[in-house]
Order: C-alpha cells, then structure tokens, then sequence
C-alpha cells in the first residue's frame, strides 16, 4: 500500500456507523435459499439504497413528463430536475461547466459516442490508438471497428505479473502517428489502479487526447477531471448505487464542440429542414431523443447519497475490507490470488487449484454467496494470466467483514466438495 | 435447489478421473464444441464402423459439470448404434432443460444425475456442450457452439460458428 492510501487509511472517519449504512440498502435483507445474502458483485453493479428507489418513486408519481419540451408543470419540473442531475455529475467529477456533462446510457455508450464524434472525425489510416492490457472489451472493441473502417493501427500497454501497466513501455509506444489513448482507470478484472495522471500528462506532450474508462473508479476514488486533466471520462450509475440505463461521458467543451454528432433525431438540433439540420449546442448535441429521464435523476440522487458519506471515506473503509480478505484468502493453500498491484481497490481476482470458476460460482451461490465468475469482459487480461476465467469477489462499503468471513467459509466447501 | 444434488460423488468421481480422455488417433468423426459464455472448449473424436460407435475419446477445458457429463456421455455411447447415440442425445437435452419426464421409460440410466442442472439455466448448457458437439460430430459438424442456435436444447443447425 503506498503513501496515498496510506494516509486515506488514516483519515477514515470514525463517526460512520457502516452497520447503519448497510441498512439503507433494502436487497441485503434477502435470503438466498434461506442463507443471507452475501453479494460481492459490486463491480459488475452495485446495490441501490433506499433513499435513491424513493427517489425514483417520487419522480413517477409526482414529476414525469418529457423534458425540453413542453411549457406545462410537469415538463418544466422533470426539465430542471434532469438540468440538476447533470449538475450532481458535474460537482461530482468537478467539470468546468455542466455542459461538459453528456448522460449516455453507461459507460459502453459514452466510449462509442467519443469512437464515432471524435474517433470517426480526426482519426485517419495509419494513425494509432493506444489501449492497454487491461482494457475490459467495451474500451477494445469501437477502437477495433474504428481501425478496421479507417485502417488505423491498436497499440497495447502490456501488464507485469502483477497485473499492473509497463508506464515506460506505454511512453515508447507513442510517436507522431499516435492520435488518441484509451485508458481504464480501474481494471475490472483485477482492480488494478492505473496512474492516469502520468499518463495522461505524457500524451499531453504530443496533443493526443485521452479517453479515461472510470466504471469501476468512479464509485471507489474522488474524481477530479481538471486535475487529471483527462479529455474523456466515463462511467455507468447502475456502479454507483444508481439505476441502469443510464451513465455520462465527460469531455472537454472545446474537444465536444469539434466533434460529429452520434446519433440523430429530436433535441439534438437548433433547426431542422430537408435540406439541412443545425444542430444544438453541447450537451444536447450529444443527446439525442427522449434521454433516460428518471434514470438520471436517480443518478443525481445516488450521487448525493455518495457524497453525503464521501468517497474518501468509502475508500478507507473498502481498503480496509481489500486487506482483510486478501490477508485471508491467500492462507488458503491452493488459493491464487489473480492481480497483486500495489495500488487496487476492493476487488479479489482468484482461482482455486482444480476446480472451474464456474463450479466454484454455482457452489458459492448454495451458501448465498455472490460472486463473478468468468472472463470478466477483459479476455486479454486472462490470456496475460494464461487463464480461462477467474472468480472474482468485489466490495463495496456495504459488505463486512462478516461476508468475508463468508466467503472464506465458501471457498473452504469448495475445496471440500473436490477434496 | 440444492447444488449438492448436482455436485453428487458420481458427477465428482467423473470429473477427477474422466473416462475416454484424450484423442482418438484413427477417427472417422471430429469435433470441436466451444460455450463462448465460459470459454470452455471440448474437442470429440469418435471411430464410427458400420454406423456403431465403437471408440470415441474427448479432451479439452472445462468445469466439472461439463468434464463429467462428456466423460459419462462417452462411455454411454461407446457401442452404440449412431441412431440409438442420438436418442441419447435427445434424451439428455429433455432431461437437463426439464422437459424428460422421467418416470417414463428412457435410456439414460445413471445420466438422470445431472437432473438438478435443470434448476441452474447458466449451467445447463455446461451439461449439454459434450452432447452438442458429439451431435455435430456424427453429422460431419466440425466446429460447433452452445450459441450456434438460440435454443441449445434444440437440434444444432447446420451453420456452424467458431
């Protein structure tokens, strides 16, 4: 662990009662089979508090109509509660301006919307995009069409055996063909945490652009999207205590201004005729149709149920859950923990000696217990890792050491029933 | 739904020393069948004489479910006729989606172990891929998948998919 987590560990608060915290989230009371639901699936999509489904039920019942529209009540209600949502998102990330705030509907959609406005427009046949080992497929695949239609080049950031980025070979990589870097900040897979700042400061030098995949970041680290300095940010509020269906994309005014349009239809534009469209300014451009209004506001509510408990302190607290299971999983014998890096959040990649991530996820699952198992949507980390799959567990301050304790137990059954 | 149902000695015992493992040398029929939703990989060879099976091997990276039902299946239907190998076939896939009533006669004698997979739909096609790609074997299906056909309790069509 070095400094910087260090000193967020320090800082933990004592006066959050985590216990009471648990009890804002209503699904934690399941029984699964008549065991007690343990869930560590927070990295594919967390849980939501009460306070945020209350929100969603007020917005149906009292404020639902479509926005930027209509002159009536409910329209001018739904219009400024959505505006202020994208006002949450924008304290959140602390953006210059809350047009800089795009709502997309989750972090694969943002990462297509920057490939067809920015990547379709300025990036031509032998230019290169960087990406990294990493990346989890929703940040490799668009770049993969991109290149295929322009003839472009994929550059790749290798990982040491710890699962963490060659920064010195991603330096080399760059030369003047080099046009944009896409970058996750969080590895889904491993829980790696990448120096984005490094990175994205070294791309600065030759002007390339960098496109930063925050949806396992986002709900663990403060983002601060001026000190990163980063051009793109992404990510999904269903990882943030929020709804599906929607997420946000970030970008600088001025890179969001000189792009293509991802999608036509209503809203998007200032005037329309057959023989030509103007189209609106940012953010609006960028959406198109009727957005996923009570989504959004779900996502400012979660958002503010977030920030009311501080993601510095969620982080301490997850930190803290990270050791201890880590502490405890790798006393197993023929326990594997997969990614070691340094600096991760609360997720644990790992494989058992002889027996099938599947079978180790079907077995867990008898005792309530919820965990991933498979590729992860990251299949070039499991070839690095000459694995087909793992199982992974990931936390959110939600989960106890209880659960960890439960999972220990699990894993333990697991080894049993292929003793 | 207790997965201990499933994960019953017979289904272990197969999974740890699996029966007919490896590749056949001379083979009439090769297949290999892939779950693109887990990455396992099962790859069948089969020697058919006179329209019997009489070798048939498999190998390949799997779960246990998937390892011991290819292992049970393999000495299930070694000897068989190709069209009795296909009843079984057909038999397995009504049982592991539910659809064998088995107190109706049937042939699949001590396969009726995997009965539970059919309380676990993400598992269901682990169970199957051993029967899928032994189909896709004996008609000359050479690559096949669980996702070659939206329903994999159905017949594989003729498309193949890598």
């Amino acid at each position: 662990m070095n400094s910087a987590h260090a000193s967020l560990k320090s800082e933990i608060t004592s006066d959050i009662n985590w216990r009471k915290v648990r009890t804002d989230f209503p699904i934690l009371d399941l029984k699964i089979d008549g065991k007690p639901l343990v869930y560590l699936d927070n990295a594919a999509s967390s849980q939501m508090p009460q306070l945020v489904i209350d929100r969603l039920v007020r917005y149906q019942t009292k404020q639902h109509a479509n926005i930027n529209r209509a002159v009536h009540y409910l329209s001018e209600v739904a219009t400024q509660e959505y505006h202020d949502a994208r006002c949450k998102l924008q304290q959140f990330i602390n953006a210059r301006e809350d047009r800089e705030v795009i709502f997309t509907s989750g972090t694969t959609d943002s990462i297509n919307l920057v490939m067809q406005g920015y990547g379709r427009k300025f990036i031509q046949a032998n230019d290169e995009i960087i990406l990294t080992t990493l990346e989890h497929h929703s940040n490799i695949v668009p770049w993969q069409m991109l290149a295929n239609e322009k003839g472009a080049k994929i550059r790749v950031v290798p990982i040491n055996d710890k699962g963490e980025l060659d920064v010195d070979e991603y330096e080399r990589l760059f030369n003047e063909r080099t046009k944009f870097v896409g970058l996750i900040h969080v590895s889904n897979a491993l829980g790696t945490i990448n120096p984005i700042k490094r990175m994205i400061d070294f791309a600065h030098r030759y002007d390339v652009p960098v496109l930063i995949d925050g949806a396992q970041a986002a709900p663990h680290i403060p983002i601060d999207v001026q000190a990163l300095d980063c051009d793109f940010y992404a990510f999904s509020a269903h990882k943030l205590c929020g709804p599906t269906g929607v997420g946000m994309l970030y970008g600088k005014a001025a890179l969001l201004e000189s792009m293509q349009p991802y999608k036509g239809g209503g809203d998007m534009i200032a005037s329309v005729t057959f023989e030509e469209t103007i189209y609106n300014t940012i953010p609006h451009k960028f959406e198109a149709g009727t957005p996923p209004i009570a989504a959004a506001i779900g996502f400012g509510a979660a958002i503010d149920y977030l920030t009311a408990i501080g993601i510095e302190n969620i982080a301490a607290y997850e930190f803290t859950l990270l050791d201890y299971a880590t502490e405890c999983l790798a006393q197993i014998p023929g326990v594997k923990i997969i990614g070691t890096a340094n600096e991760k959040t609360a997720v644990i990649s790992f494989t058992i000696d002889g027996v099938h991530p599947h079978d180790i996820g079907t077995i867990l699952n008898q005792d309530g217990i919820a965990v991933r198992t498979g590729h992860h949507c990251a299949q070039p980390v499991m070839q690095r890792f000459n694995v087909p799959a793992t199982s992974r567990a990931s936390f959110a301050f939600y989960n106890n050491k209880t659960e960890v304790d439960a999972l220990i137990a699990g894993i333990k059954t697991v080894q049993k029933v292929f003793l | 739904m207790h997965t201990n149902s499933l994960y019953q000695e017979v289904i272990l015992d197969h999974n740890r020393k699996p029966r007919n493992y490896g590749k056949l040398d001379q083979a009439s029929h090769h297949a290999v069948g892939h779950n693109p939703l887990c990455g396992d990989r099962l790859d069948i060879t089969l020697q058919l004489e006179n329209e019997q099976i009489c070798d048939i091997a498999f190998q390949g990276e799997s779960c246990a479910i998937c390892k011991a039902s290819a292992s049970m299946m393999t000495t299930a239907v070694k000897g068989k006729s190709r069209s009795n190998a296909e009843i079984l076939i057909h038999e397995f896939r009504e049982l592991a989606t539910g659809k064998l009533d088995t107190s109706h006669p049937h042939h699949l004698g001590r396969l009726t172990v995997f009965s539970g997979i059919r309380d676990l739909p993400t598992r269901v096609k682990c169970a199957i891929l051993p029967w899928h790609t032994l189909h896709a074997a004996l008609n000359s299906i050479s690559n096949t998948s669980t996702e070659a056909n939206n329903d994999s309790a159905q017949v594989v069509s003729n498309h193949s998919v890598g």
